[in-house]
């Protein structure tokens, strides 16, 4: 079953013919995902990659059917090519793009509240369903269909908990890069609400880090859904000072209840296991799993 | 970035907040200059740096004497504490021990205070909106307000869709318990704030106090306004705002190279790729027994010239006994990174022990390289092994 995306999902990028969009794209292909298109502004009705360009997300849709598209937009036109997708309706986007100025996700994220679509990130390394379908810039050899779900606000943080699950040999259902961002399109509880959901998702790996509550709101849904699924976390910064942006736009300590330690504390009265290394997140979900 | 409470009042003043007159001085003539124009009879003089807590600071030059902002009474006062405060290190509740150095004041016409309150508005993560905080107790940490006293502060949420709307502004006056024409005063300020902060991208407006004059008027008295990294390609005048001085330089020379480095305290210098892995990689030396001296976070691609860059970064501070390497390549090959990291390490003579961890493909060539180099470069094979070595190595070298 896994999540958001499987081999049927048709795939299009926004910012197709550009540097990122191009290379990701050839990256997706070579993985298996279902890419059926791509969008650049002037281009429709060329070629690239042996695949149809659009002028328009709409346009993709209506020709192709895509059905989720991965934005590699440099920043100043991300949130343009993100409205555009919802206006097209198209049910899942991704957005890669790092450094959307925040006042302009704050209209995004207006837009999809009255919208039938999902975003995934900005700020984020993408979504992937190994063996299936890919959409982001994640490595893709790393990843090891199985039975662990996960969801993370860090790029290559999730990947250590990929290499690690791979490693232990548990392996993967999907992963959710939620991204970095104080504003984002998901956050763990609609993550965590599809992976307590999927039968083929036997645990979840959530890994969070300073900033905002949304790990807080996370582990209180896990409280509340009575799951008995073991949900294994870690989140990063402990030693961060406050008042200090640790490289992502939302992480920095600006309250009190948004410390690490006071995230731990939340997660853990809620049952989850709280792995106190970052290189232990394979092997506290083999205990937890076993216990 | 941030801005001096000088400058975010000229910001604000532009969109019709009203400010107390007043005028910057970099030098004691200046200052008098500046009051001679305001006229008197009661002038400020603020010193003029990032942080907060100003009036309840002190200077380290003369810990019994007055704070970073002082009421004087004549020529001579503002000249006195002119120099007083220009050249000396203001140590405030924010800018830990070592201070602040200032070296600009502001020197404003005195104001006849009548009701301190305190406005802001920032993002509010939880509704992705920006929202308008307001209490009744102007002058205090809103922190504390908070803790001790909640009921006292008034939240308004402002939909995107419309943006703020005279009844916004309303409800914050009336629940301040403004009335009359203060009321009519105080959203004119509020709107003029709200387009201020949509229009230049900023990411906090604070104004603490708001003040209520014996007269009526409503001004704001200080103001703190801190703006969007992410949007300042669009507000090149903001950009120009900037006081280099204020930054530490070793962060400005990362930024310079869009490296993101920020300096601790510990001494086993980082170089990570990803934000949440650097982090977790300072996170884990801890673990260990030791201190992260950074956190600095290379990026997407690890050339030999950024990391040559960073490395000469971690190595500006002194603290640093040792340097952990550690790259989640991903689809970044691990031979390209481990070429950059040997040839960075031997354009700064590296001489304190260096531990690099790689992941990704290629690994095993990214290995050789290393160990091939005629470096004493000790490799790991996962992130714990990479912080128990480099902790033994820097105990072992000292």
């Amino acid at each position: 079953m896994a999540v958001l995306v499987n081999k049927d999902t048709k795939v299009i990028c926004q910012g197709f013919t550009g540097a990122q969009g191009s290379f990701h794209s050839e990256q997706a292909i070579a993985y298996g995902t279902n890419m059926v298109g791509g969008v650049t502004p002037g281009k429709g009705g060329t070629t690239h990659l042996d695949l149809p360009v659009f002028d328009t997300v709409a346009d993709a849709v209506e020709k192709v059917g895509a059905d989720a598209t991965s934005i590699y937009v440099p920043p100043p036109f991300a949130a343009d090519a993100i409205l555009e997708a919802i206006d097209a309706e198209i049910p899942l986007i991704v957005c890669i793009t790092e450094g959307i100025p925040v006042l302009d996700m704050i209209k995004v994220k207006r837009a999809l509240e009255t919208s039938p679509c999902r975003l995934i990130g900005p700020n984020c390394p993408g979504v992937i369903t190994p063996d299936e379908c890919k959409i982001g810039i994640m490595p893709g050899h790393i990843h090891k269909r199985g039975i662990i779900g996960v969801v993370s606000r860090s790029g290559t943080l999730t990947y250590e908990a990929v290499a690690q699950t791979t490693v232990t040999g548990l392996g993967q259902t999907s992963c959710i890069g939620i991204g970095g961002d104080p504003v984002n399109g998901t956050n763990f509880v609609e993550s965590l609400e599809m992976f307590v959901a999927d039968d083929e998702t036997q645990g979840i790996i959530m890994i969070g880090e300073i900033g905002g509550d949304a790990e807080v709101q996370g582990a209180e849904f896990i409280k509340s859904s009575g799951t008995k699924k073991p949900v294994v976390g870690f989140i990063a910064g402990k030693t961060a000072p406050p008042g200090r942006r640790m490289g992502h736009a939302g992480a920095v300590i600006s309250g009190g209840k948004d410390t690490a330690d006071h995230k731990i504390e939340a997660l853990r009265s809620a049952g989850i296991h709280v792995a106190d290394s970052p290189a232990e997140l394979g092997t506290t979900m083999l205990t937890a799993m076993k216990g | 970035m941030n801005i001096h409470e000088y400058q975010a009042k000229g910001l604000l003043e532009r969109f019709g907040v009203s400010v107390p007159r007043g005028h910057v001085a970099f030098t004691i003539e200046e200052a008098a200059n500046a009051a001679r124009e305001l006229g008197g009879p009661v002038w400020v003089v603020k010193s003029q740096i990032h942080a907060g807590g100003r009036g309840a600071g002190k200077f380290k030059e003369d810990p019994n004497g007055g704070g970073g902002v002082r009421v004087v009474k004549s020529m001579e006062e503002v000249r006195a504490n002119a120099d007083a405060m220009l050249g000396a290190t203001l140590v405030t509740k924010q800018t830990g021990p070592a201070g602040k150095e200032v070296r600009r004041i502001y020197i404003e016409e005195g104001c006849d205070i009548a009701r301190e309150l305190y406005l802001a508005m920032l993002l509010d993560r939880n509704t992705s909106r920006v929202t308008i905080v307001a209490s009744t107790e102007g002058g205090m940490e809103i922190e504390e307000v908070a803790a001790n006293t909640p009921e006292k502060i008034v939240r308004v949420s402002i939909d995107p869709a419309t943006g703020i709307s005279g009844f916004h502004a309303r409800k914050v006056a009336f629940a301040l318990g403004l009335e009359g024409r203060q009321v009519s005063a105080a959203v004119r300020l509020l709107m003029g704030m709200y387009q201020a902060f949509v229009e230049l991208d900023a990411s906090l407006v604070e104004v603490n106090p708001m003040v209520v004059t014996g007269g009526g008027d409503v001004l704001a008295l200080d103001a703190k306004m801190n703006f969007d990294d992410s949007a300042l390609f669009r507000h090149p005048d903001i950009e120009e705002l900037r006081d280099e001085t204020e930054e530490d330089p070793a962060e400005l020379e990362a930024a310079a190279h869009e490296l993101n480095y920020i300096k601790l305290d510990g001494s086993i210098g980082c170089m990570v790729n990803g934000a949440g892995l650097a982090m977790a990689t300072m996170d884990i030396i801890k673990l260990y027994g030791s201190e992260p001296a950074n956190f600095l976070d290379v990026g997407g691609s690890a050339t030999t010239e950024r990391v040559t860059t960073a490395f000469k970064i971690i190595l500006s501070d002194d603290n640093v006994e040792g340097i952990l390497v550690n790259i989640f390549g991903g689809i970044m090959r691990c031979d390209i990174i481990a070429e950059g990291v040997v040839a960075a390490a031997k354009e700064v003579s590296l001489a304190v022990p260096l531990v690099v961890r790689l992941e990704g493909t290629n690994v095993d060539l990214g290995k050789k390289i290393m160990a091939e180099s005629g470096l004493p470069i000790i490799s790991a094979d996962n992130l714990a092994d990479a912080a128990e070595k480099i902790v033994a190595a820097v105990k072992e070298a000292g």
